[in-house]
């Protein structure tokens, strides 16, 4: 190591080990840095649709959402630019919910999500289910604002943000790794922020 | 994908060659970055500064210099009150000293030529359409291109001597006196007066500059696939 001279560093956050390495505690901002124009849901025309490797293809809409098992996440979610967000919270349902309905079938081992706007980002299934991932409107008791992907998104808090796409529609299973958005631009197809796994390579 | 999917370099200590000021409180890093991989225009760098205990903190910072600038790479950084690592770059280093650094990164917001070519940016957003000003300049001169540049006040401007006809600035507080444009936001009128009928456009800045001018962009008639952001990620909470 070698340090910057003169340097101290002011973010220094909380309990040690709360923070996976090369990441600081934004408090109670929460950037924004989606790469498109924000677009705007009409929840009326909106659904989300499980397909791909998967024994029945559905397709849920807007109501038929609020009808399922509500879920709730509560923790930390961590941002590849490195803030890290502490101690948030969310509302929504389980993937597991749409998945237990859809049944992923023997070979399906990597999923797809997709936004509206055709942002696209890789996934492996057992990053997204067992209670690791949810689609939800709802942060801190509001309705989820749209410039970080309401009304309605996806979150995997367990990989870095990036993962966790805005303005989900649909979850692909597929049967092999299909890098996304930013995957194919050099970050890395798992992103755990915990290993750094921030780039190809990592 | 026709190309590899391109990955930065691994961590390495820069040395600085020259700290320039731009305004106030924004500077020009000037950095030689041993075996360098070429960037291209828009990509970033991640710089890390690490305190005697081991702590350590990174950001992003966009080059702002050329890929035809052999060897090495330009940071120009905004210094943010109270921020962790801009007020360092800006105020704490000199020339000579090392600073660790990975890049390029970020293959979204780049520009490999295309035609006309539309820059739209805020602040200190306008680094890295800067470099694809510059290699514009030095490897497609045939490109039409059209800055929209925003700032509070005269003052404010960043890289003002090489700025061009093909420039228009937008200030939002107080204008030079011979302004005819009064002081405010960019408007619909800014953006029409720029907008080519095909081409990309580039629009970077803060978050809510980015958003605006973006939104402006597509009733402008640019379809989302002809706009690229690059946000600062200013943090609203
Ligand atoms: C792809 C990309 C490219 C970029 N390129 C550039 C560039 O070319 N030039 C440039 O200048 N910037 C650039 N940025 C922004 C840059 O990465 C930093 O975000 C910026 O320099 C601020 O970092 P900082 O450590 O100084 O401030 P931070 O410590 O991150 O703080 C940012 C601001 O928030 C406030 N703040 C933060 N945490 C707290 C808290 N807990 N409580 C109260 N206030 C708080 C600070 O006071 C400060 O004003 C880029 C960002 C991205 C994502």
């Amino acid at each position: 190591m070698r340090a910057s001279r003169g340097f101290t560093g002011r973010r220094r956050g909380g309990e040690p080990g709360r923070l996976p390495p090369g990441q600081y505690d934004v408090g109670s901002g929460w950037p924004v840095l989606t790469a498109e124009l924000t677009p705007r849901l009409d929840l009326d025309s909106w659904s989300i649709t499980v397909n791909g490797r998967v024994e029945k293809p559905m397709t849920w809409t807007w109501k038929e959402v609020q009808q399922l098992a509500p879920d709730r996440f509560s923790g930390d979610i961590h941002c590849v630019t490195t803030w890290s967000k502490l101690d948030t919270s969310f509302a929504g349902i389980s993937v597991d919910t749409l998945l237990a309905e859809a049944r992923p079938t023997p070979e399906a081992t990597f999923a797809v999500a997709t936004s509206s706007t055709g942002y696209t980002t890789n996934l492996p299934l057992a990053d997204i289910t067992g209670g690791k991932a949810w689609i939800v409107w709802e942060h801190e008791g509001r309705p989820l604002p749209v410039e970080h992907g309401g009304p309605v998104r996806m979150i995997v808090p367990h990989l870095y943000f990036w993962k966790s796409a805005k303005w989900i529609e649909t979850i692909t299973l597929l049967d092999h790794d299909e890098p996304g958005f930013w995957e194919v631009r050099g970050y890395h197809d798992r992103g755990d922020p915990w290993r750094e796994q921030r780039y190809q390579g990592d | 994908m026709t190309e590899p999917a391109p990955t930065p370099g691994p961590w390495t200590f820069a040395t600085v060659e020259s700290v320039r000021p731009e305004n106030a409180h924004v500077a020009t890093l000037r950095l030689r970055v041993p075996d360098r991989r070429a960037h291209l225009p828009g990509q970033h760098y991640i710089v890390r500064l690490t305190a005697e205990d081991g702590y350590s903190a990174s950001r992003s910072y966009s080059v702002a210099s050329p890929p035809e600038d052999a060897g090495v790479v330009e940071l120009t950084v905004d210094r943010l009150p109270a921020g962790e690592v801009s007020p360092y770059l800006t105020e704490d280093v000199v020339a000579g000293d090392e600073v660790e650094v990975r890049g390029p990164v970020g293959g979204y917001f780049v520009w490999r030529g295309e035609s006309p070519l539309l820059l739209v940016a805020g602040g200190s957003g306008v680094a890295p359409v800067m470099a694809m000003l510059r290699s514009r300049r030095l490897s497609h001169p045939d490109v039409p291109v059209r800055l929209l540049f925003s700032v509070r006040a005269p003052e404010e401007l960043i890289f003002a001597t090489e700025l061009g006809p093909e420039t228009t600035v937008v200030y939002t507080r107080r204008t030079p006196p011979a302004a005819t444009r009064p002081a405010g936001r960019i408007t619909a009128d800014d953006v029409a007066a720029v907008a080519f009928d095909d081409g990309p456009a580039y629009v970077c800045g803060s978050t809510g500059f980015v958003e605006a001018a973006a939104t402006l962009l597509a009733q402008q008639g640019y379809d989302r696939s002809r706009i690229k952001l690059e946000r600062y990620g200013s943090s609203g909470s």
